[in-house]
């Protein structure tokens, strides 16, 4: 049914940590590699090695440049289903193939009953949903819900394929409807935040944001320092060097 | 948002054909014509025959048309489920009045009583349209009061249109019908006007900053694409027209589908009959092609909130 569960026993959800994310696709690809195989098999590309390859894929890591005028800094960006507490994609599907799991909030649809009307991918403010034109019907993130339960999956790998493949950390799974749970200890240390909270989607999903980067314009050698000048020779490229460190 | 042709032909040809049906029905109960199976015929296959069409179009985007009448199960949260529910719900009472008009040429008693369900269920259908479009505050554009009341302006306006071409071809009140038409046409003109005015002078207040959550750090903008070619969701939510274009395709709405139907109608005043009627059909072909380009403008002009994440500067 497309009627959102009252209250959910779990939030099932992801916390992202733009800080120590660095773009290397590794979460995207192993999405795309398990969920080809999994609940909402396949994904489908068109035209992969044509000159127009394109397909459903469920994670995209966007990189977005921040800056205040003077310095600036890169953010690599995962972006996949938030699983949102009230999510309009959910009660726009006329089918009931979209819904909302009531015992641990994960957002779903149902493969065998999706019309591939689309509306649900109008409704989602963050471009979530991809349609699969081979198989007519919408693919999105199942936070891996044939992982999390999967007794047949040793106890280390019972955790979405993006957050088990993150070579960085950047990805924590866990029940953000707990207070005492890790990744809900983490978004309230870190000052974890939703995307487009003023749309009222209430995303499960938290972000972290970047930490205080070192100031450039601080750190840069004063006028009139006398700085040593790297001319060639490798040991005074090495002066040069610590004096630079130094000079931080 | 990228303008679906079936979408555009479902909701210009049934809201066209819902029009034709609230008018049919008045035109039962008020008797603006003589109830005779010729008339009963034309007017029904004419407006149940665009409400179809339109519905077997809309299907046509459908990934799965075969599983189509799962849509109708979601009514309680679903406008899309909804309309679904109200279009199959509205040939009931439509389907009986058209028995009573076309086959037993009587309006009174079950028939006149069917023509009164009808106008509600026809027009509930529209407002159910609209409310796909304006209940999603992911596309300012859509999320807008008058949405829905210009969906039944030119709902209505398209079908006044078509009843004065229907009376004016069995002998009815045409006069009246294309006072009807020139009225509904102009209501139509004005909200739609209203409503360009109202997304051009709304602020588009979120950014790449809000999307992302990074406006601390400072001004946003996008480094890289996650992907080398454009994604289902760049190709579906990122199809944009240009300012220059959009404003010349306003300017043809006004011309097509008001400016040129409202001047024609009139001609059925004092005018021999045949004039009449070539007068309302060129008025009824000229309003299809100003729907068109209105519709197909609703979709090129609406700006989905994702895109931000995908480079564009405000939503």
């Amino acid at each position: 049914m497309t009627a959102l569960p009252a209250a959910t026993g779990k939030k099932l959800g992801l916390v992202i940590d733009l800080d120590t994310c660095v773009g290397c696709q590794a979460c995207a690809t192993s999405c795309k590699e398990w969920n080809t195989a999994g609940y909402s098999a396949p994904l489908t590309d068109e035209d992969p090695y044509g000159s127009d390859p394109h397909g459903a894929w469920l994670n995209r890591v966007h990189a977005f440049e921040a800056s205040d005028g003077i310095a600036s800094q890169t953010v690599h960006f995962p972006r996949s289903c938030l699983h949102c507490e009230t999510p309009a994609c959910v009660t726009v599907c006329p089918t009931g193939a979209s819904y909302k799991r009531g015992a641990d909030g994960i957002v779903l649809v149902d493969p065998d009953t999706c019309i591939g009307c689309k509306l649900c991918s109008w409704a989602c403010p963050y471009g979530a949903r991809e349609y699969d034109t081979s198989h007519g019907v919408m693919k999105k993130c199942t936070l891996c819900v044939d992982r999390i339960y999967n007794d047949h999956l040793p106890e280390e790998d019972r955790i979405p394929a993006c957050v088990r493949a993150c070579p960085t950390g950047a990805r924590h799974f866990g029940d953000l409807g707990d207070e005492t749970s890790a990744v809900s200890q983490l978004v309230a240390e870190r000052d974890g935040f939703d995307l487009l909270p003023t749309l009222g989607y209430k995303p499960v999903n938290k972000y972290l944001p970047p930490r205080k980067r070192r100031d450039a314009r601080q750190s840069a050698p004063a006028a009139g320092v006398e700085t040593a000048h790297a001319t060639g020779a490798a040991v005074e490229r090495l002066f040069a060097w610590v004096d630079r460190v130094l000079s931080r | 948002m990228h303008p679906a042709y079936s979408v555009i032909l479902f909701t210009t040809a049934s809201g066209a054909g819902y029009g034709l049906l609230v008018w049919l029905a008045l035109a039962s109960l008020f008797d603006w014509t003589p109830i005779k199976s010729a008339s009963g015929f034309t007017g029904f296959g004419l407006a149940l025959g665009l409400i179809t069409a339109g519905l077997l179009s809309s299907t046509a985007h459908l990934g799965r048309p075969e599983r189509a009448w799962r849509a109708f199960s979601q009514w309680r949260t679903s406008w899309l489920s909804r309309e679904g529910v109200l279009a199959v719900a509205t040939y009931v009472p439509a389907g009986l009045m058209a028995c009573g008009w076309a086959i037993a040429e009587d309006n009174t008693g079950i028939y006149a009583l069917s023509a009164l369900l009808t106008i509600p269920l026809a027009l509930a259908t529209v407002v159910s349209t609209g409310m796909i479009y304006a209940s999603l505050p992911t596309i300012r554009q859509w999320h807008q009061p008058l949405t829905v009341p210009v969906y039944l302006a030119f709902s209505l306006a398209s079908g006044a249109v078509l009843l004065t071409l229907f009376l004016a071809l069995f002998d009815g009140e045409e006069a009246g019908g294309a006072m009807l038409a020139f009225v509904m046409l102009a209501v139509a003109a004005l909200l739609k006007w209203l409503y360009w005015r109202r997304i051009d002078e709304e602020p588009r207040d979120l950014t790449a900053a809000d999307a992302t959550g990074l406006g601390r750090l400072g001004t946003v903008r996008v480094l890289e694409q996650p992907h080398t070619q454009a994604n289902y969701v760049m190709r579906e939510m990122g199809y944009a027209v240009a300012r220059k274009h959009a404003l010349k395709l306003r300017q043809a709405v006004f011309l097509f589908a008001f400016a040129v139907p409202a001047l024609l109608v009139l001609g059925v005043f004092e005018a021999a009959p045949w004039i009449g009627v070539a007068a309302a059909s060129l008025a009824s072909l000229s309003m299809a092609l100003g729907l068109f380009v209105e519709r197909w403008l609703f979709f090129a002009e609406a700006q989905h909130v994702v895109t931000l994440y995908y480079g564009a500067e405000a939503a």
